[in-house]
């Protein structure tokens, strides 16, 4: 963080009064400071151009593209499958997930059938994924309102039971590279649906820990209750998906509304907010955990034996047809889309991404307007962004 | 969900003036879209989000394709007279098409949980200044969206509160997602042995061979 | 009462630290690196180029068709095509690489030359301590250091290893009558030792 300007003048009687333009006009009304891109709460190379007046936000404009490697054009100059080990890398801690939407897409764009043990293994890892990423979001907003550190760890160390799950799967434990179009590359053994078992059915004990830890707790309370309410009315307009959708009472989960893959067979509740703020958004991870350990109860139930690939699907030198689609899932950061246009050859005319956690940033500002310094750091943990999708 | 179909008259009855077209797919996926003309794309957009029997409230993904000039060849069986005889002959007509820049929106309803409906809108050419009319004001989640079209492929957007550029630096001059776009000699590279980024980039610089060993690979062969 | 919701937390914290010196699945760390948790077999670093018998230039497997020099999504494998032709496993003439070279600072681990190779050349190798003090050309692996032997990529990964030796041997009985020196059943020398830091 680097304050440009310093002379403050007191309170005139609109304090409110903004400059037009920030950058040109520094008066001395206003503070300038410039968040990130290094700062350890911004997750990454985020930055926040942030106006101040006091310790009160008043403007706030994001500041993108530190991360940014045109992942759309390197998908649009490599081959369908050379495009799925790059998906690990948009979203680095749900790479199960992103592999899934690709997949999902290029499935819609050659009409591929994908064989039903493949789409319960898909099911499987796709929540465990949600699981291991709103453990560790909860870790690191905490480890942003200061518990610094024993909560987080806490986090990680459930996540690492559920990566290291992911590396004896699919050989490593963040960068999957692990669906295919078709199916999934590997079947997963009998040995590995124990674990994945065990780990599942220990998982309620540390939720339970951690609400203990973290639900009641006053600190958390004060800090995060009524700070950065978001309307349903804006949300839906700004695109805002996933948990934080949820969070201001909007039920939209695509694997109710699209029923991809096989969710209409299982039994689950979308949990819903009432009041939008960040204890909402909080909460709302928790329950979904909840839910999610449900889902792969049923699943580890009724997962059938059978082949995990398509074996029709060709994997090299693969060419759709002529066509467009645009295909998504519930990512556990909201809607994750991949809009592909193929014009018959070996790599996709327009691959593009349609990162959750970039557009559920549109109302950072809103949500900041009247906070203090310290409450955006809480906020804009609540959104739960990964720079590596979000600047792609 | 109503069809395209009837989407397409819908929104015509409603806008006077409206010129919409259906873009087929041929593809497995079903998903056609509907062309929309640049002055009339915010009154259709804010009828598919307002109209009950629509409310396409939620504009999920927006994104924008480069679309070269090309020439379509067309083949078509013409009936002529050769030699007094009628025979099919094979005639061949090249078509130039202009290249254009395109947007795409993809619209959910979250109310009545139906979609996706898909607009496109088509800029006149692919010059620098090809203008569309922006649907931030319709729909807030564009906003980003329209100004990484802008700053990846150069479409200007009218009515856009903030367009700047997004992803790359404001000093950046080219658009990269373009298909035509090419990077400079020596922009920053990664030398792998093969590279044909390291031969741009000797023209640039005094070679470094300690880098890579890749010169002396090529001479060991030859 | 004000307060309670931490006495809670701080409950589970005394909890947690008490139960880090009984219970396994609360400690989880382990003391890299004199102590080291066993790798799955399914685990994947960098590709190595596997050979048959103990020569590591005659047992080559790789027939240098380049697919996965082709298919490698950051284009990191370089392969030049040999001039004359030595023959393989099988008895057969083929072509060979006379250079293979692959840039592990670019690799991605992605695994995907592997599974376009149809000859069943290339290989996901284990060996993960590979940091070096220089960053260009030590990084980037020749032919030499690529070759590993069978009895190597069996002693990592004995199932899959096994597939393939079954596979690659009814390939070759089917392709002639006369059994060929089966592969990966010759005796081959010790497993190459991984790259000395
Ligand atoms: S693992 Fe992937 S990146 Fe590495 S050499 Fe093989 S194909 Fe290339
Ligand atoms: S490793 Fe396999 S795919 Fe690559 S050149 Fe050798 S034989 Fe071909």
């Amino acid at each position: 963080m680097s304050a440009t300007i310093q002379t403050l003048e007191p309170a005139a009687e609109q304090p409110t009064r903004l400059p037009p333009q920030m950058t040109s006009r520094l008066d001395g009304e206003l503070l300038e400071v410039s968040m990130g891109p290094q700062h350890p709460s911004t997750h990454g190379v985020f930055r926040m151009n942030v106006a101040l007046e006091g310790e009160i936000v008043r403007k706030l404009k994001p500041v993108f593209g530190y991360l940014h490697r045109n992942h759309e054009k390197i998908g649009e100059n490599t081959s369908y499958l050379g495009s799925m080990p790059y998906t690990d890398r948009l979203d680095y801690f749900c790479s199960m997930t992103n592999n899934w939407a690709y997949a999902l897409s290029v499935e819609k764009l050659a009409g591929i059938e994908v064989p039903e043990r493949a789409e319960y293994l898909r099911v499987i890892l796709a929540e465990l994924t949600r699981l291991q990423n709103h453990a560790s979001l909860l870790g690191f907003l905490l480890s942003d309102m200061g518990a610094w550190g024993t909560p987080l760890m806490y986090a990680f160390r459930e996540r690492e039971k559920i990566l290291d799950l992911f590396e004896s799967l699919s050989g490593s434990r963040m960068m999957c590279d692990y669906m295919r179009f078709g199916g999934c590359r590997v079947d997963a053994g009998v040995d590995w649906m124990k674990l994945a078992k065990k780990i599942v059915d220990f998982f309620p004990r540390f939720l339970d820990e951690f609400e203990n830890l973290i639900v009641e707790n006053e600190i958390l309370i004060a800090r995060t209750q009524e700070v950065g309410k978001l309307s349903a009315e804006l949300a839906i307009n700004a695109g805002i998906t996933g948990p934080m959708l949820r969070a201001c009472g909007v039920n939209y989960d695509i694997r109710k509304v699209d029923g991809y893959g096989f969710y209409p067979r299982f039994k689950f509740r979308v949990p819903l907010g009432e009041h939008g703020d960040t204890y909402d958004r909080l909460m709302m991870r928790v329950l979904e955990m909840r839910e999610s350990i449900g889902i792969l109860k049923q699943a580890f139930e009724q997962i059938p034996a059978g082949p995990v690939m398509n074996p029709k699907v060709k994997i090299r030198a693969f060419r759709p047809p002529v066509g467009e689609a645009y295909g998504r899932i519930e990512g556990p950061k909201g809607e994750l889309g991949f809009y592909l246009i193929s014009d018959g050859g070996t790599n996709p005319y327009r691959y593009r991404v349609r990162p959750p956690s970039f557009i559920n940033l549109t109302v950072l500002e809103d949500l900041c307007l009247g906070h203090t310094v310290a409450d955006v750091m809480v906020i804009l943990g609540s959104v739960d962004i990964v720079m590596g999708e979000v600047d792609r | 969900m109503e069809s395209l179909e009837q989407i397409k008259a819908r929104a015509e009855a409603a806008v006077p003036g409206a010129k919409i077209d259906i873009v087929a797919n041929p593809g497995p996926s079903q998903q056609s879209s509907l062309l929309i003309d640049n002055e009339h794309a915010v009154a259709v957009a804010k009828l598919l989000r307002d109209d009950p029997a629509l409310r396409f409230d939620f504009c999920s993904n927006v994104t924008g394709v480069d679309w070269l000039d090309r020439t379509v060849k067309k083949t078509v069986k013409v009936k002529k007279v050769v030699d007094g005889v009628e025979k099919d002959v094979d005639e061949t007509t090249e078509e130039k098409l202009p290249g254009y820049l395109e947007a795409v929106y993809h619209f959910y309803s979250m109310t009545h949980k139906h979609g996706p409906v898909i607009i496109r809108m088509r800029t006149a050419d692919r010059a620098d200044g090809a203008r569309l009319s922006s649907l931030t004001p319709i729909y807030r989640s564009a906003e980003f969206q329209e100004r990484e079209i802008f700053d990846l492929y150069g479409v200007r957007f009218d009515g856009h509160p903030d367009l700047r550029r997004i992803l790359m630096w404001d000093e950046f001059v080219d658009y990269p997602m373009r298909k035509d776009y090419r990077e400079p000699d020596d922009y920053e590279y990664e030398p792998t042995p093969h590279d044909d980024v390291l031969e741009k980039a000797k023209q640039h610089y005094s070679p470094r061979p300690q880098l890579d060993g890749a010169e002396n690979i090529t001479a060991q062969q030859q | 009462m004000i307060g309670t919701g931490i006495l809670k937390g701080m409950a589970v914290t005394a909890r947690n630290f008490v139960g880090s010196y009984f219970e396994k699945d609360r400690l989880i760390t382990v003391q890299y690196p004199e102590e080291r948790t066993p790798l799955a077999e399914n685990y994947r670093n960098f590709p190595f180029l596997i050979y048959d018998t103990d020569d590591a230039e005659a047992g080559l497997r790789c027939v240098a068709c380049k697919i996965c020099e082709k298919e490698c999504p950051p284009q990191c494998i370089y392969i030049i095509k040999s001039e004359d032709k030595k023959p393989d496993y099988m008895g057969k003439p083929q072509f060979y690489p006379a250079v293979f070279d692959i840039d592990i600072s670019v690799c991605m681990s992605c695994q995907i030359c592997v599974e376009v190779c149809p000859f069943e050349a290339i290989k996901m190798d284990k060996v993960f301590e590979l940091s070096r003090r220089e960053r260009f050309d030590a990084l980037l692996q020749r032919k030499r250091e690529l070759s590993k032997s069978n009895t190597y990529y069996h002693s990592i990964c004995p199932t899959e290893a096994a597939e393939v030796d079954a596979k690659l041997a009814e390939a070759a009985a089917k392709k002639k009558p006369t059994p060929p020196p089966a592969a990966g059943s010759a005796p081959a020398a010790e497993p190459t030792p991984a790259p000395v830091i």
